[in-house]
């Protein structure tokens, strides 16, 4: 048995080359400027860049807005469709699933397209709005999913032990859902700072995001200053997963 | 009366949820070039999307080739490499173990668009050309972690003693692995390989990053590269209608299926 | 009709999901401060109805009262009653002292009483120690404690427990026994217990009220359960025991197993049928014949860690079962002592099954939803009702359902020393008594036939 531990190794060799290397490229080359040689530039470039400054601080705003948009408008309707009492169609529930599974460039181009021709202006309220559209489903799935699987006992003791269907649903099962609303976040806020082709899209290219600065910089063959941009945005994201990790272990550590 | 509200709430939601959708699926009936504007019923995109009778149609077409091929061939090596590394870190042990499962779960919780350019820069180091087999490269990046965490539970699952009970009856390992093993994990990798397949279909941002400048389009960098133009062609409409309406089918028959096996399981 | 006693009445309270009945017209007192136990074994409607009085379902009909006061449509959080919920449902996300202390908070107890009663009660079920855990890092018996203290911290006028103990093992289970009778004395409320394991039951209880298939079979003390059972139910359910069909000949005799005895027993009336009880513990047995009351050949004998138990076959062709310290080998020839005192006699709770039927044609009856050829009947006209009676041993079990008029499936089963008596449940939930020699077990599948000669028709008495 144990010489099957090796079937891994072709794998792991694998994950080291594109994995873990274009990981590394990536500080090496933001490191660089376009000679090879080592420098700070990149990073100096990008911190006293004002536009480029405002572009992230916006790009963080853009992703939290929606993120808590997502909670506000999703935990009700994860909440009705786990609830058997309030929902009994098993239909609603692939409803809200499906777009997860269509490609979200057509959802949003579809999106953009009702806006404009409904004659909103394209800019940073449209932007939410389709961002909302794409990643609703992703909020409500996870939160739906700790819900529905939810030992029904907890309820039932905490309204033993007195508690009003209020208290029942603040005190005992809003925390024991917070991993669902944690994964939801993930779900929801990475993808949102990232993304640029869907800002594209939303604002017919008035407003840019993070990503399209990224995008736009190694497209036009400006290699270094895009690694360095991409490894701010991987510090967010370790940020954000830092977070996640955190609260888990004060969820399920405590010893 | 809570009932009412909440069901109006969720079919609320469900109305401008899906709102853009039915909106393109009304206007794939008509065939004005501009969005919004009914120039009378015609089926007309429908059949220039099948007869391939269209402006720029050949590559909407040779689009739609790559997507599924690409995904197929992505999936298929992804599902191979995924369930034999499976098998593997699940005899590991220790820091080794600990190692390889931080790696791979790494492209799952990278936005796309650092997997991208990560890759893009590894290419560009390595020098290798980019086009078909980098963004094919890349795919089994991103799909090989979904289809090892889609086999690995089935192997925990498994009671340990299966495959050495089928040793003690006298079978040859590959024969106990053919006949034993993989019987049990088909079901990881059936669902692995959906799970690679759909990513791969969904992909944008990696194969923007590693197409190289060959020209080489998948739907999405397709629809992208349109849209950026300014107009999208026509013939996308009916074409995202049949795959809304494909997929919408596929997922309320897959789950009444389940909801009916569940309630005959729950009837015995 | 209000008596200050009972802390809780239960009156007429009935239950069904779908066609099942899961309470039938159920009625209870339970005392200040008693331990009573509901039990039986498993969907006789024991939880259905704990869950009742915490507040989590509502009868059809009927009403539950607490201290007098109605709380049939009470909700859950407004009862003074506590849960120890099966499977503990300690909140994960709260730690033990939280946990314990979350009906406190709730009820807004300032903090430093809190803290004095949480630690009290942790005290009281010794984990001192473990306030600051984590609920899920804690052991089964741990959690069963916790689970405890989080209920009685609140002082409830009565504590609920559903089957506390099921999920530990047997070592702990005897540990826990004990630690929940000196909680009883202790705190001094109202302990409802619901299990489906009677030697948990005769150890712990005040009162044991046993239930089946949504009855009251019997209400008493332990040991009126055990030495004194109203039914061949409740007789088999508790214990081991030998149930007899027997004959009441007059009042202090009573003929069962080919013999007649003397016993204790009055006012049954002359020559009528009855069943009759004797534990195994309760036959004398000795090698000396020829001063028993009637002899035996022993069929087997098995070491039981204290005593012997021995299936011994009776002059008259009966299967006995007998536990005694010494140990007799197979095929010893014994003699058998049976005293007075110890033989319980019951009333039958039927001696026939009798239905309401209706005549269909000549020659055909409908009852027990099917309808069944019979013996031409010139008396009675088509569509009219009337009384339809079989004798137990007149029923024919087959093992194909579907060869059989009727199907069901086999719900209960009594040995009677030289045959068996099945309760069998119809696929319309009816029931239908057999008397048989064949074997079957609980749960099998059988065809049901009567043959047209066995069908008794007489005229429905109003």
């Amino acid at each position: 048995m144990t010489k099957r531990s090796t079937w891994a190794l072709p794998y792991a060799i694998f994950l080291v080359l594109f994995v873990a290397l274009p990981l590394i490229l990536i500080m090496f080359y933001a490191f660089r400027d376009a000679g090879g040689d080592f420098t700070f530039g990149n990073f100096v470039k990008f911190f006293t860049d004002k536009d480029a400054i405002e572009t992230f601080a916006l790009s963080l705003e853009v992703a939290i807005e929606n993120t808590g948009i997502c909670i506000l408008l999703g935990y009700p309707a994860a909440w009705i469709l786990a609830n058997k009492k309030l929902n009994k169609s098993a239909v609603t529930i692939v409803l809200f699933i499906m777009p997860m599974w269509i490609n979200a460039l057509m959802r949003t181009l579809a999106t953009a397209e009702l806006f404009n021709v409904l004659g909103f202006q394209l800019g940073k309220g449209t932007l939410l709005a389709g961002m909302v559209y794409d990643y609703l489903p992703f909020m409500i799935y996870p939160i739906y999913n700790i819900l529905e699987k939810m030992d029904k006992s907890y309820a039932e003791a905490a309204s033993d032990l007195g508690a009003t269907p209020w208290q029942v649903f603040w005190k005992v099962q809003v925390p024991l859902s917070m991993p669902g609303v944690i994964s939801g976040i993930m779900m929801v806020f990475m993808p949102t700072v990232s993304t640029f082709a869907i800002s594209e899209f939303l604002t017919n290219n008035k407003i840019k995001l993070f990503g399209t600065i990224i995008q736009e910089n190694i497209n036009s063959g400006m290699w270094n200053y895009g690694a360095a941009l991409s490894l701010v945005m991987l510090v967010i994201i370790g940020i954000t997963s830092l977070l996640q990790d955190s609260k888990k272990n004060l969820n399920e550590g405590r010893v | 009366m809570k009932r009412f509200f909440a069901q109006c709430y969720i079919w609320l939601l469900l109305v401008v949820l899906y709102a853009p959708i039915v909106f393109i699926a009304v206007f794939s009936f008509t065939e004005s070039k501009v969005l919004g504007n009914w120039t009378g019923f015609s089926t007309k995109l429908y059949t220039n999307l099948f007869t391939g009778d269209m402006q720029g149609s050949g590559s909407l077409m040779s689009a739609i080739q790559n997507t599924l091929l690409i995904a197929l061939v992505a999936a298929s090596i992804s599902t191979l490499i995924g369930t034999i590394a499976a098998i593997g870190i699940h005899n590991m042990k220790g820091r080794g173990k600990q190692a390889i499962t931080f790696l791979n779960n790494i492209p799952m919780l990278n936005p796309d668009i650092i997997t991208g350019v990560s890759l893009f820069l590894l290419f560009v180091f390595l020098h290798i050309s980019q086009g078909y087999t980098t963004v094919i490269l890349a795919h089994i990046t991103f799909c090989t972690p979904y289809v090892v965490l889609s086999v690995l539970p089935k192997l925990t699952q498994m009671n340990p003693n299966i495959y050495e009970a089928a040793l003690d009856l006298g079978a040859t390992p590959f024969y106990a692995l053919r006949k034993v093993l993989l019987p049990i994990l088909k079901p990881g990798m059936v669902s692995g390989f959906i799970l690679a397949f759909t990513m791969s279909l969904d992909d944008f941002a990696v194969t923007f990053f590693t197409r190289g400048t060959i020209g080489l389009d998948t739907l999405s960098t397709y629809i992208y590269t349109d849209a950026r133009k300014g107009g999208l062609t026509p013939e996308l409409r009916p074409m995202i209608t049949i795959l809304f309406v494909g997929i919408l089918a596929l997922l309320i028959i897959i789950n009444l299926r389940k909801a009916r096996a569940a309630e005959k399981a729950n009837a015995k | 009709m209000n008596n200050r006693e009972n802390i809780i009445e239960i009156k007429n309270v009935s239950k069904s999901f779908g066609d099942k009945c899961i309470l039938n017209n159920v009625s209870i007192s339970v005392k200040q401060g008693e331990f009573l136990t509901l039990l039986g074994p498993s969907g006789c409607g024991k939880t259905t109805l704990l869950r009742m009085i915490a507040g989590f379902g509502s009868p059809d009909s009927g009403e539950i009262l607490i201290n007098g006061t109605d709380i049939t449509d009470m909700p859950p959080h407004e009862r003074p009653v506590n849960t120890v919920f099966q499977r503990y449902a300690l909140f994960p996300h709260l730690d033990v002292y939280e946990n314990i202390a979350f009906g406190l908070k709730l009820h807004k107890v300032p903090e430093d009483e809190i803290d004095k009663r949480v630690r009290k009660v942790l005290k009281m079920v010794s984990m001192t120690d473990y306030e600051d855990r984590d609920v899920e890092s804690l052991s089964g018996g741990q959690q069963q404690r916790v689970a405890i203290a989080r209920a009685i911290v609140n002082q409830p006028k009565v504590l609920l427990l559903d089957e506390p103990l099921s999920a530990l093992d047997l070592k702990m289970r005897k540990d826990m026994q004990i630690e929940l009778k000196e909680m009883h004395r202790k705190l001094g409320i109202t302990f409802i217990y619901v299990t489906h394991d009677q030697e948990e039951a005769l150890t712990l209880s005040d009162t044991i009220v046993v239930l089946d298939n949504g009855d009251i079979k019997q209400i008493g003390t332990p040991t009126d359960i055990y030495n004194e059972p109203q039914n061949a139910f409740v007789a088999d359910f508790i214990g081991e025991s030998n149930i007899l069909n027997g004959k009441m000949i007059k009042d202090k005799l009573v003929e069962f197993a080919g013999h007649e005895f003397e016993c204790v027993d009055e006012g049954f009336g002359e020559n009528v049928d009855v069943d009759v009880v004797v534990r195994p513990e309760d036959i004398y047995i000795t090698n000396k014949v020829e001063s028993a009351q009637f002899t035996a050949k022993v069929k087997s004998c098995t070491f039981k860690g204290v005593h012997y138990e021995m299936f011994v076959d009776t002059d008259k062709g009966y299967e006995l079962m007998i536990q005694d310290y010494n140990a007799f080998e197979p095929d010893t020839e014994v003699g058998l002592i049976i005293r007075p005192a110890d033989i319980q006699v019951m009333h039958k709770e039927r001696s026939v099954n009798t239905y309401e039927g209706e005549i269909i044609s000549e020659n055909k009856v409908k009852f027990l939803n099917a309808e069944w050829e019979c013996e031409p009947q010139t008396e009675f006209e088509p569509g009219q009702k009337v009384n339809v009676s079989v004798n137990f041993s007149n029923v024919d079990l087959i093992d194909h359902p579907e060869d059989g008029t009727l199907e069901g499936e086999v719900y209960f089963l009594l040995y009677k020393g030289n045959h068996y008596h099945l309760t069998v449940m119809t696929d319309h939930r009816e029931y239908i008594w057999v008397d048989t020699n064949d074997i079957w077990d609980k749960g099998d599948l059988v065809g049901i036939n009567i043959a047209p000669k066995d069908i008794k028709i007489t005229k429905l008495d109003d």
